[in-house]
């Protein structure tokens, strides 16, 4: 920063006007967020002037039943639509590698889609379906969240799937074929040999699974019942009707989350792995 | 690699075990609802909660009356404002990431991705939040006007009346803004992977052949992005057109786009084949979209 060589041609990051524009972009993205942050631990309903340090809206949002239900609720559905979209991603992906078959181009381009159709469609799309097979909407917990758990597998699993296959494009076919000759059956070399190798791709891909589930609102929002609300359709409703310093709160709380999970997956990986990942 | 593909036959149970649950779980929680959906957009409401699947082709004909192609076209102009204001922003980010230091390229990157990872309700709310008419935004404007005001007397011309706070929220401008803010990581993402590709060496032999940076950012370094530059506004676009929080929470009544037609159809019109029709209109334009795409992206492949 201090350097003071001649800027080069190519540093154009050196440049003033490059420089603030990051810098704006930065303020811009970042300005909001911080200001929430800041403004949950104002001792004041309003959310523009500063009247003191306070807690107190974090033990109103933690005393909050509703709200704290809703949150176990959404990390109960992040926490089982990640590990089946993980299991169902990556054999998606290792069946789209290394085997040919019948029909191939339009099971892969079907598998796209999810990612592709907005959210609303489907959304709406499980709204009907789930009415139409009369899913039971009054099952105990946590099977209530079943409706809104698949719906977030099925859009869940081909991002995993995109994501391991990417990684398993590096991997050498000669490794297992040698952990064949070797004596290995089927299952010893793809545990030994296969899933080592897509580790990375697999941690990558549970990270982005977790993150889509626990930050879908719209198609949450269709197939919820009056008993299965979510963190952000919860938000949503507070968001809606009355805005209190409660959902800064409990927004900071979340934020402070996805930091903390955001670092884990840099230990694990590296600055470098998850700019990779995306 | 294809050489290394195995045939399914040769090898029956090792891809039965491998491809049951995938292909299971598609074909029953994605193709079959959409196939309901796409069969009930050909159907009409018989009773309060019965609808009769009869062929009917009144729903298509009603999305296409002016009413709702004019919210359609009005979706399509948003989105596609949007697309451009992130591009305009996202360009020089994305080139500033990969002209700089190696060890704080991984941390821009982070910068841009943290927000892409934190909750889009959160985002919307938040900058709502700085909207309001006791906003931020707002306080920054008054700011502003009083200094204008205070430059006019300064050369003897009356003050300007007092701020009033303007309503920042709740209109088109609004949901243009809101959109951009949660839309800009996805371009700068795939531009940056773009421009990470590009070989360094041709911007500096078109600077030294004399072309100032402008012409070289121009004739050079946009044609070579144009893969990256594609990519990242088909990103920000798709999602764009089908926005529903945006426009529902930061929108007025007039600013609407072609998703909160759809959710009103399922909640409190009641219309489902209505909604069905326009869902999978939706779908179409998205389609449509894509095959425009591919169809440039092989006419390049073409000319190579």
């Amino acid at each position: 920063m201090f350097n003071r060589t001649a800027i080069a041609p190519l540093e154009y990051t050196r440049k003033l006007w490059m420089r603030s524009w990051v810098g704006l972009t930065m303020l811009f993205l970042y300005a909001p967020l911080l200001v929430l942050m800041i403004f949950s631990f104002n001792d004041s309903r309003r959310n523009i002037e500063w009247k003191g340090f306070t807690l107190k809206y974090y033990e109103k949002a933690l005393n909050n039943d509703s709200l704290v239900e809703a949150m176990v609720n959404s990390l109960t559905i992040a926490f089982l639509a990640t590990i089946v979209s993980l299991v169902i991603g990556a054999l998606a992906a290792v069946m789209l590698w290394r085997f040919r078959f019948p029909f191939k181009g339009l099971v892969e381009g079907t598998m796209s889609l999810p990612i592709i159709v907005p959210e609303i469609c489907l959304g709406v799309a499980f709204l009907i379906f789930f009415a139409k097979i009369d899913w039971p909407t009054d099952l105990p917990w946590p099977l209530n969240l079943s409706a809104i758990t698949i719906a977030h597998i099925t859009f869940c699993f081909p991002f995993v799937a995109m994501v391991v296959r990417a990684r398993l494009a590096s991997f050498n076919m000669e490794e297992e074929e040698a952990a064949k000759d070797l004596g290995a059956t089927d299952w010893q070399a793809f545990r030994d040999v296969l899933l080592p190798h897509i580790k990375p791709g697999l941690i990558a891909g549970a990270l982005l699974a977790f993150t889509l589930s626990l930050d879908d609102f719209v198609i949450t929002f269709f197939t919820s019942g009056p008993d299965t609300i979510t963190f952000p359709v919860k938000v949503y409703s507070m968001v809606r009707f009355s805005v209190t310093p409660e959902v800064n709160a409990a927004s900071t709380i979340l934020i402070l989350l996805t930091v903390i999970l955001t670092f884990i997956a840099l230990k694990l990986q590296g600055v470098k792995g998850i700019a990779q990942s995306h | 690699m294809s050489g290394a593909l195995q045939d399914w036959k040769s090898q029956k149970r090792p891809f039965a075990a491998i491809a049951t649950a995938p292909v299971f779980w598609l074909a029953l929680f994605f193709v079959a609802p959409m196939a309901i959906v796409w069969l009930y957009s050909f159907g009409q409401n018989v009773g309060p909660a019965s609808i009769e699947i009869s062929g009917t082709l009144d729903n298509y004909k009603r999305a296409t009356e002016w009413l709702y192609l004019s919210i359609f076209l009005k979706s399509l102009a948003v989105a596609a404002l949007t697309t451009l204001i992130c591009l305009i922003i996202g360009f020089p980010v994305a080139m500033a990431i990969t002209f700089a230091a190696p060890k704080w390229r991984p941390w821009l990157l982070l910068g841009i991705m943290l927000p892409f990872w934190t909750n889009l309700l959160i985002r919307t709310y938040a900058l709502m939040a700085l909207m309001g008419t006791n906003g931020y935004m707002n306080k920054g404007l008054g700011g502003l006007w009083e200094g204008a005001s205070w430059l006019r007397t300064l050369v003897g011309m009356q003050p300007l009346e007092a701020w009033t706070p303007v309503q920042l929220l709740y209109n088109n401008f609004a949901v243009v803004l809101g959109l951009v803010y949660v839309h800009l990581p996805f371009m700068v993402l795939p531009l940056y992977s773009a421009l990470d590709r590009l070989d360094k060496s041709l911007i500096e032999a078109s600077l030294d052949l004399g072309a100032g940076h402008f012409k070289t950012f121009m004739k050079v370094v946009v044609p070579l992005a144009a893969p990256g530059i594609v990519a990242g506004v088909m990103i920000t676009l798709i999602p764009a057109l089908g926005a529903y929080l945006t426009p529902d929470l930061m929108g007025g009544t007039d600013s609407q786009m072609i998703a909160n037609v759809i959710e009103r159809q399922f909640k409190r019109a009641n219309d489902w084949p209505f909604g069905a029709a326009l869902s999978f209109l939706l779908i179409y334009a998205m389609f449509i979209l894509i095959a425009l795409q591919s169809m440039r992206a092989n006419k390049v492949k073409e000319v190579r």
